[in-house]
């Protein structure tokens, strides 16, 4: 019973829960009559869409600059990219490797400017950083009516200018890391290529962790004052961490887009950080601690039960609650995970 | 009828223990109306604790709560909040201040217990929207001032007063309840100035006629002695004495906290006072802008392989010299270190020259409380000399060497003797006593030419300040390390340094060998106070 006890503990309460109830879940989607496989395949397919965005929380949540609600900044990075690569004519897996190309050094300079501004702002960094997510979406809201794209795949039919809001990758990168070595069990289909994919990238990050630079981030997170005392010029380290994370934004939506088949346009990144925000905080995580389990075991849980409560509901009670269900989740993660961060801030004093 | 005669308040058989830690064993303590009871023991030694417990703070019962039983005036009472003890006629004054810096004197005193006056809105809703009666207020909190015997401006803003004036604002709202019979006091005198501390004293004694019993925690035993009429030593969770005050002395206090007899402040034998060593640093015209501690014009040549002390009172800039040369906080002038200009507000800089720093500030500065006692150890030596890392892909990535690190930290744990279950352990897990000699080993790891030390024993144990100030004196005598100690402790400051200079309104009134008469310091430290 003890040991039990130390079990949850550690793995924490409300991750317990949650992972009970997708277990009861799935074992309520036979009675349901929904095929497992394809359950499982659903929230694979799901994982590997998300996770890089993610994974992207953690370097600013290292560097003490909280999590990255401005991910749609790193996301509208990844979406020129996209386009960029679309625009120049290439197809198949140079396109999607352009992609990533074009959007790196475009997400550099947004998060330059990004963490320049939130180095002004040190302690509020999390509300500054939801209105530049919002910012950014309406800034580049104009942008892709007015800048020069003429790609016929992507541009409006009647005009011929402007771009419209969903844009097929058939052709292009669609499905090209999750058809990758796939395999497929029955209805079960394994996306292997995203899945290493993103084990690449979660790889470079825990390395990068336990470097001299990486360790200097996390210090810089955990007590600034002591990482300047040491010599390190903390606004660099936090600059550094928010280019990271507005990189892997960018390529975060690229392999979201493949596995998805479709780029979309104007409004959709938006609700894009929250979704994030909410799986690792559920994986674990605090304002200014996360792992790369973190971002595992929370997008796991985020995803399984987006996908897997819905499908099992609706077809047990005949009545389409999806939508109300990741809104309950995500936003009530968020505000419990908040709040238990003030909790803690009470107990250390 | 036998309430007539019971003790204010009787602690029978407390027993306590953390996650299967025994921290308190069989603790009796009894009090009378008017008794001031010094309670000492190192740090870790179970005083916070046994205090929480009777003041009962909720992390004692969110921890499996406690054995034993606690009366006040003959009966048994159970505090499961400080409400509780509030309302019981208990007081408490923690070591950090919990006062709004925004409001005056008078209302931080009687914050939430304001007198108020009926007005019309209030007569439809409700009470809470009284108006404030401020004549009677600052009636009030003038009187609770003065049941302490100091002059504080009621209606001055607590931001911008001195820290002394806090502590006493903090104390006059405990004395302001009228049904307060048992105040405790953690530490209050730690931050203050000698004076300041001196009016703190007489005041424990003016509440103590007026038949308030006080349980005094310090750590400076004279003002035991001066106050207290008994005494009670905590070693390692016992009661190891229990003694009226003028049955004891500071010698038996001292060797039943520590339980081996120590040496407090010698003066050393031998001063290194060789006027023809070379100057290591020089230190020209220099200014720190420093809160609370500022440097007007300090000038200081460093001699070679000396010890040398910065004393002064409280605010009068020494500890804005460390902080200054080491580029903490804004500074000027000219800082020459082994022929070479510094240059200033810039820390790795310094750095880089093998100057190393312990601030005074450990909880602030010095320390990654969050992180582990390895991650503390080996992270400046780590970042800016690129130890205890391995070069991969040809020195292209620098990864951490986790054995290293291990090894360091564990070196260091023995040399220092420092108390903790692993070199895992989180730094804010240990004792202040021992965070310092964490910040210590941080010192040590980067193994500097020069190194300045500020306030090493402030608000640790008799203990742990004769390891520190060995520890420091070893790194001096074997290693040839030039140390600059900031110290308020003149006493301390003579019994390992060199050469003292003492600081007096942001400039050097003085520099005299370590043995010179405490007059001779005394008149120094007040001669440009501004």
């Amino acid at each position: 019973m003890q040991k039990i006890k130390s079990i949850i503990e550690s793995y924490g309460l409300p991750r317990t829960i949650i992972t009970c109830f997708i277990i009861l879940m799935f074992c309520l989607a036979p009675v349901a009559q929904i095929n497992m496989g394809a359950l499982m395949s659903n929230v694979l397919n799901r994982f590997v869409m998300n996770a890089i965005l993610v994974l992207a929380m953690v370097p600013m949540v290292h560097s003490g600059c909280g999590l990255n609600f401005g991910l749609p900044l790193g996301i509208e990075a990844g979406l020129l990219g996209a386009t960029l690569s679309v625009e120049f004519g290439f197809t198949g897996v140079t396109s999607f490797v352009m992609a990533i190309v074009f959007a790196i050094p475009i997400a550099t300079v947004f998060g330059l400017i990004y963490g320049l501004l939130l180095n002004k702002i040190k302690g509020g960094e999390m509300m500054i950083a939801t209105y530049v997510g919002f910012s950014i979406v309406s800034l580049m809201c104009i942008m892709w009516l007015i800048l020069p794209y003429h790609s016929p795949n992507m541009v409006w039919g009647y005009s011929g200018n402007g771009l419209r809001t969903t844009i097929t990758l058939e052709g292009y990168y669609s499905r090209i890391l999750s058809d990758l070595f796939k395999i497929e069990i029955g209805k079960l289909v394994i996306p292997t290529g995203a899945i290493l994919f993103f084990a690449l990238l979660a790889l470079i990050i825990w390395a990068f962790l336990h470097t001299k630079t990486g360790t200097a981030m996390t210090a810089v997170g955990s007590n600034p004052t002591f990482a300047k005392a040491a010599g390190i010029n903390i606004d660099k380290i936090r600059t550094l961490s928010v280019v990271m994370s507005t990189i892997l934004g960018a390529i975060g939506i690229i392999v979201y887009e493949q596995a998805f088949g479709y780029i979309q346009l104007y409004t959709a990144p938006i609700s894009m950080a929250m979704p994030a925000v909410a799986a690792i905080l559920l994986g674990g995580a605090s304002v200014n601690k996360a792992t790369i389990f973190n971002v595992v075991i929370g997008t796991i849980l985020y995803q399984g039960i987006v996908t897997v409560t819905p499908a099992v509901m609706n077809a047990l009670i005949a009545l389409d609650i999806s939508d109300v269900i990741r809104n309950i989740v995500s936003n009530g993660v968020i505000l419990y995970a908040l709040t238990r961060k003030i909790e803690e801030g009470k107990k250390r004093r | 009828m036998e309430n007539n005669f019971a003790p204010l308040l009787e602690m029978k058989n407390i027993k306590k223990n953390f996650f299967g830690n025994q921290v308190l064993n069989d603790i009796n303590i009894t009090l009378k109306p008017g008794d001031v009871l010094g309670l000492c023991g190192e740090n870790g030694a179970g005083k916070t604790t046994l205090m929480k417990i009777l003041f009962g703070m909720e992390e004692i019962a969110q921890t499996g709560g406690f054995e034993g039983e606690v009366f006040i005036d003959g009966e048994k009472v159970e505090f499961k909040t400080p409400f509780d003890a509030l309302n019981a006629g208990i007081g408490m004054v923690h070591q950090e201040f919990s006062l709004i810096p925004g409001f005056t004197t008078t209302e931080n005193i009687l914050l939430n217990r304001e007198p108020s006056k009926r007005n019309i809105i209030s007569e439809i809703f409700g009470e809470r929207l009284n108006t404030l009666n401020y004549n009677e207020m600052t009636g009030r909190a003038e009187n609770a001032i003065e049941k302490m015997g100091v002059k504080i401006d009621p209606n001055m803003v607590i931001s911008e007063m001195p820290v002394g004036h806090k502590q006493f604002t903090e104390i006059a709202r405990e004395l302001s309840k009228d049904n307060l019979k048992l105040l405790i006091l953690d530490e209050p005198t730690a931050v203050l100035t000698e004076s300041e501390a001196k009016a703190l004293l007489e005041s424990i004694k003016n509440m103590s006629n007026n038949g308030v019993a006080v349980i005094f925690v310090t750590h400076r035993l004279e003002e035991i002695m001066a106050v207290c009429n008994k005494v009670v030593v905590m070693r390692d969770g016992y009661v190891v004495l229990d003694k009226n005050a003028n049955e004891t002395n500071i010698k038996e206090i001292t060797r039943f906290m520590v339980g081996r007899d120590v040496k407090v402040a010698e003066s050393h034998s031998e001063l290194n006072l060789d006027e023809n060593a070379d100057i290591i640093m020089s230190i020209k015209r220099l200014w720190v802008d420093m809160p609370g501690e500022t440097v007007r014009d300090v000038s200081l040549d460093v001699r070679k392989g000396e010890i040398l002390g910065i004393g002064g009172l409280a605010g009068q800039g020494k500890l804005g010299i460390p902080n200054g040369v080491m580029g903490l906080y804004e500074a000027g002038g000219n800082v020459i270190f082994n022929g070479q200009p510094i240059e200033l507000n810039n820390p790795r800089k310094c750095l880089d020259s093998k100057l190393a720093f312990v601030s005074e500030d450990r909880r602030g500065v010095g320390l990654l409380l969050n992180e582990s006692l390895e991650w503390n150890i080996s992270f400046p030596a780590m970042q800016i000399q690129d130890k205890f890392l391995k070069p991969l892909l040809g020195g292209l990535i620098k990864w951490r060497d986790e054995k290293a690190i291990k090894e360091v930290t564990d070196k260091y744990i023995d040399l220092l003797n420092i108390k903790c279950t692993s070199s895992k352990q989180k730094a804010k897990e240990l004792s202040g006593g021992n965070q310092q000699k964490i910040c210590l080993a941080k010192a040590f790891a980067l193994e500097p030419d020069f190194l300045f030390v500020s306030e090493p024993t402030r608000g640790i144990d008799v203990g742990a300040k004769a390891l520190v100030l060995e520890a420091i004196r070893q790194l001096n005598k074997e290693k040839g390390v030039t140390v600059v100690i900031c110290s308020s402790e003149l006493e301390e400051l003579r019994g390992v340094c060199d050469r003292i200079a003492i600081i007096s309104g942001g400039e050097v009134a003085g520099i005299l060998p370590a043995n010179e008469s405490s007059e001779e310091f005394g008149q120094l430290m007040v001669s440009k106070v501004k």
